[in-house]
């Protein structure tokens, strides 16, 4: 193996550039595209020849966007329908030009297109001038975050080359993009389909004195990586590969910012959870000791701690991400139904899945007019500012100080409907949860048996036994072995096992996430009216998290919730009431867990006996 | 420290990334193998993206007129690597000899019904199933029929036009048809992850890699790819890998990895087309789009 990676330095190392094309449909992209592949030597061998005797065949006078398009319906319409990839080399990097279609129908293809680049050619045609699109794609670039951009000015040939003409769409446009916060490094005259100022200046346009599109891409630079940042590492999953005694816990995900070595101590966010890098974990690499921005890579920690897909990594002595509930955000939405008020959508921010509502729109802008209107929702291919509000707390940055952890994506029915940068978080004194309950303790018609009465007439008092842990651990078995023996004392007991299979949905028509959520509430909801009755109600569920636990005990309260842990503990100090060992006994379980009953005054040891 | 990333680091921190969303989000997950570089590239990114493990199963649909070297290449490195191997077949159309090479079909149905029909009825668990057992060293029935919800394939943006339309995450219907007009968005390495029942997803961690990018890799990692892409001393190898009556050695007395990246960087290759050795793209417009719509890898 050694041998192997002493062989490295024969990689020759290129660099290379995503670049995308935008601008309004038919003002040349495509052309641009495929003239710059032809000019610089860059098609596969036959592969012109190939179109134009496709073109000769079909009698359609040939054009160098035909060398992009490439999807059927795309050469019937003469449109750009997805964004394709090409590839080609200057002589400084290697290039991969995104041709990001025009049309507005197509605009979450744009986007794609856009979300992948580093730089942008901005297309204008020339005889057409600044159209809608041309505006709501600077202004798309801009909420992308892309700052390396170049303004193309095309078909000049159809202006016979006037520079008065080139001159005052420059004046507008520059004057548009200073208002979105782009500043283009180079506005360009060219003529793409006769190859002007393309790959070299061209005499038909001698009054241009700047620098050929090619060189405008090479001029570009690229962004340096976020090592000087603070340490971010979303984590994807937590890995445990068993085979071979592989007996590594290891924690993965890519740093999206900054660095950090083995040995520092660290603070997982939202749970708040700290430990220390252990190691650095890599397959097939010579030893790591430190990790930085853009590897994708795995750590291992020097305590056991039970950590979950999502949670962000960061350094424990350093400006750490918000956490919260609420933040200030404006959003692109690109769903077929509007994004409303009040309703749960899926909101996935680095790896974290979560629950979320719009819960105000401050204003509606058109993208291509940057005018502001008030709406009661957003409308597909808006942007509007917006409150969003998480079902459990986040962590994140706002997107001016970190980017790469301060964008997210909304899903509606299994759909990436929108994305979104977040301006600042909202820090309000109460969650969305604190006040529902509120609101349902308000309106609850209380029963006139008080509690008291009713401990007295039954024997006992009510409770919520939450019996936990990891899936197979044998919870259920001694949830119904206890209720059986609650019952066989006299006690009023029951067993409620809709909550078993929380994660798999069984209706499958729903997001797992949402899905999951709200079955605990529903599960809270029901187990505070259950005990409000007064009986010791039994429960089982699978893999929940701190945040969830307490979201139940929130629920049932103001009754009692006792919680049992069977197996590996993964909650935080506090949480759990009872230990139990996997697999533990029937019999044994029953008694330490009526053990736990009397000592929480469940049971009064004066009727027990 | 040093923290310089080339431009194959990129490309790997990124597959590795996408290996692991799919990973997180896809319960019965598979990972296609071909045989060929792309694939062995992409079951060694998965060997790197899980510390050495491969945690879900390759699958390989045999058409039975693969080149026979490539079989014996996939059950030594199989074995070696100790991977769960799924092997699919028409074996009905194979039976009843509705094949290109046994003159019934033309190549594009002969593709339909050997690679896309056997694919999809895999993949669903409609057909059989053979499962490498690593005690006996046979395939074996598999009981497992549960239809495969993400399915990782190693198809590369530049190989074709079609396939520099696709996302990372590409959804397919009940019927595996991919529906290029409309496609979900993609930012900020935020995939579409989520699927209605009956549906599937095709995941790509290859897309942004060159043929040269893939040779490149293979040099520096050392990854084991079969003879049959380097010239055995009659000046030809295979460029591309596919089935014998339909894939055709191209001249090059490339003999090992290095050669190959050289012939690629600067040599005779550098402008020609990878799959220009493939008959059947040919017939199908230059665009494979037909056959890809339909469930086409």
């Amino acid at each position: 193996m050694k041998a192997t990676l002493e062989k490295k330095p024969q990689t020759i190392n290129r660099e290379q550039m995503n670049v995308v094309i935008v601008g309004h449909v038919d003002h040349g992209k495509s052309t641009v595209i495929g003239r710059l592949l032809v000019d610089t030597g860059s098609l596969p061998l036959g592969k012109l020849e190939e179109v134009k005797a496709r073109c000769e065949r079909n009698a359609r006078p040939f054009e160098y966007a035909f060398l992009l398009d490439a999807l059927k319906d795309e050469q019937a319409q003469g449109i750009t329908i997805d964004t394709a990839r090409s590839f080609f080399k200057s002589q400084k990097r290697d290039y991969i030009i995104i041709d990001a279609p025009g049309h507005i129908e197509f605009l979450k293809n744009m986007i794609t297109g856009a979300a992948r680049a580093e730089a942008a050619l901005l297309v204008i045609d020339a005889h057409e001038g600044i159209k809608e699109n041309s505006k709501r794609h600077g202004y798309m670039l801009s909420f992308l975050g892309i700052k390396n951009v170049a303004v193309l000015i095309n078909k000049m040939d159809l202006v016979s080359y006037r520079e008065e003409i080139f001159q005052q769409i420059k004046k507008d446009y520059l004057q548009f993009l200073k208002d979105v916060g782009i500043e283009p490094s180079q506005v360009i005259p060219i003529s793409a389909r006769e190859g002007d100022n393309l790959v070299r200046l061209s005499s038909n346009m001698p009054w241009y004195k700047g620098i050929p599109v090619l060189s405008a891409l090479d001029a570009f630079r690229k962004a340096a990586a976020a090592w000087e940042q603070p340490f971010r590492m979303p984590v994807q999953d937590v890995y445990k590969f068993t085979e071979e005694s592989d007996d590594r816990r290891i924690v993965a995900g890519r740093v999206e910012t900054g660095t950090i070595s083995a040995g520092e101590e660290v603070v997982f966010l939202p749970s708040g959870k700290k430990s220390r890098i252990a190691s650095i974990e890599s397959f097939h690499t010579a030893p790591q000791k430190d990790i930085f921005a853009g590897q994708s890579t795995g750590v291992t920690l020097e305590t056991q701690i039970y950590i979950r897909p999502g949670e962000v990594l960061c350094r424990l002595k350093e400006k750490s991400p918000h956490v919260s509930t609420k933040f200030k955000a404006n959003i692109f939405w690109m769903g077929r139904q509007p994004l409303v008020k009040n309703k749960t959508y899926k909101l996935k921010i680095t790896t974290q899945h979560v629950p979320a509502i719009l819960s105000k729109i401050v204003g509606v802008m058109n993208a291509s007019e940057l005018s502001s209107l008030q709406k009661p929702h957003v409308d597909r291919h808006e942007v509007a500012e917006c409150i969003l509000e998480t079902m459990k707390p986040v962590a994140f940055d706002a997107v001016g100080d970190i980017a790469q952890t301060g964008r997210f994506v909304i899903v509606d029915h299994y759909e990436i409907a929108g994305g979104g940068i977040i301006l600042a978080p909202v820090f309000d004194e109460q969650s969305l949860l604190t006040q529902q309950i509120k609101k349902r303790d308000y309106e609850w018609e209380r029963s006139g048996i008080t509690p008291d009465k009713r401990a007295q007439k039954y024997d006992h008092k009510s409770a919520l036994i939450v019996i936990t842990g990891q899936i197979d651990t044998g919870k259920q078995r001694i949830a119904k072995a206890l209720e059986e023996e609650l019952f066989n004392l006299g006690k009023f007991t029951y067993f409620l096992g809709v909550s078993n299979r929380l994660t798999v949905v069984s209706g499958q028509s729903k997001d797992k996430t949402l899905e999951k959520f709200e079955h605990l509430q529903q599960l809270g909801e029901l187990a505070h009216i259950l005990t409000d009755a007064g009986l010791i109600l039994i429960t089982s569920i699978t893999d929940i998290d701190d945040y969830e636990m307490s979201m139940l005990k929130h629920l049932n309260h103001p009754n009692k919730t006792l919680v049992v842990n069977v197996g590996e503990n993964r909650f935080g100090a506090g949480q759990v009431d009872l230990e139990l060992v996997e697999n533990e006994d029937s019999q044994i379980a029953v008694a330490k867990i009526v053990d736990l009953l009397i000592k929480s005054v469940v049971l009064d040891p004066e009727y027990f006996i | 420290m040093n923290k310089a990333m080339d431009q194959l680091d990129y490309l790997e921190a990124q597959s590795v990334f996408i290996l692991r969303e799919a990973y997180r989000e896809f319960k019965s997950l598979v990972m296609l193998w071909s045989i060929g570089k792309d694939s062995t590239v992409l079951l060694w990114l998965a060997k790197k993206a899980f510390f050495g493990h491969v945690p879900f199963p390759l699958v390989h649909i045999d058409t039975s007129f693969k080149i026979p070297e490539m079989i014996q290449y996939r059950d030594e490195l199989a074995k070696k690597w100790k991977l769960n191997m799924i092997v699919g077949q028409n074996k009905k159309a194979l039976e009843e000899k509705r094949t290109f090479p046994a003159g019934a079909l033309d190549r594009i149905a002969c593709c339909k019904a050997l690679k896309t029909d056997a694919l999809k009825n895999t993949l669903s668990g409609a057909w059989p199933r053979y499962r490498l057992n690593h005690t006996t060293g046979n395939y074996e029935l598999d009981s497992n029929t549960e239809p495969y919800t993400g399915v990782i394939v190693g198809a590369r943006a530049d190989e074709e036009g079609s396939r520099s339309k696709e996302r990372y995450f590409s959804p397919r219907d009940r019927n595996s048809d991919w529906d290029v007009g409309d496609q979900p968005p993609e930012l900020w390495n935020q995939f579409k992850t989520d699927f209605a029942p009956g549906t599937h997803l095709r995941i790509h961690p290859l897309l942004d890699w060159t043929e040269l990018n893939i040779w490149e890799y293979i040099e520096r990692e050392n990854i084991p790819v079969t003879r049959l892409y380097f010239d055995q001393g009659n000046g030809k190898r295979y460029r591309s890998l596919g089935c014998y009556p339909c894939t055709f050695p191209v001249d090059s007395t490339a003999k090992d990895v290095h050669d190959i990246v050289e012939e690629l960087r600067a040599g005779k290759f550098k402008n020609i087309a990878e799959r220009s050795g493939r008959a059947q793209d040919k017939e199908d417009g230059g665009g494979l789009e037909t056959l890809r719509r339909e469930g086409y890898m």
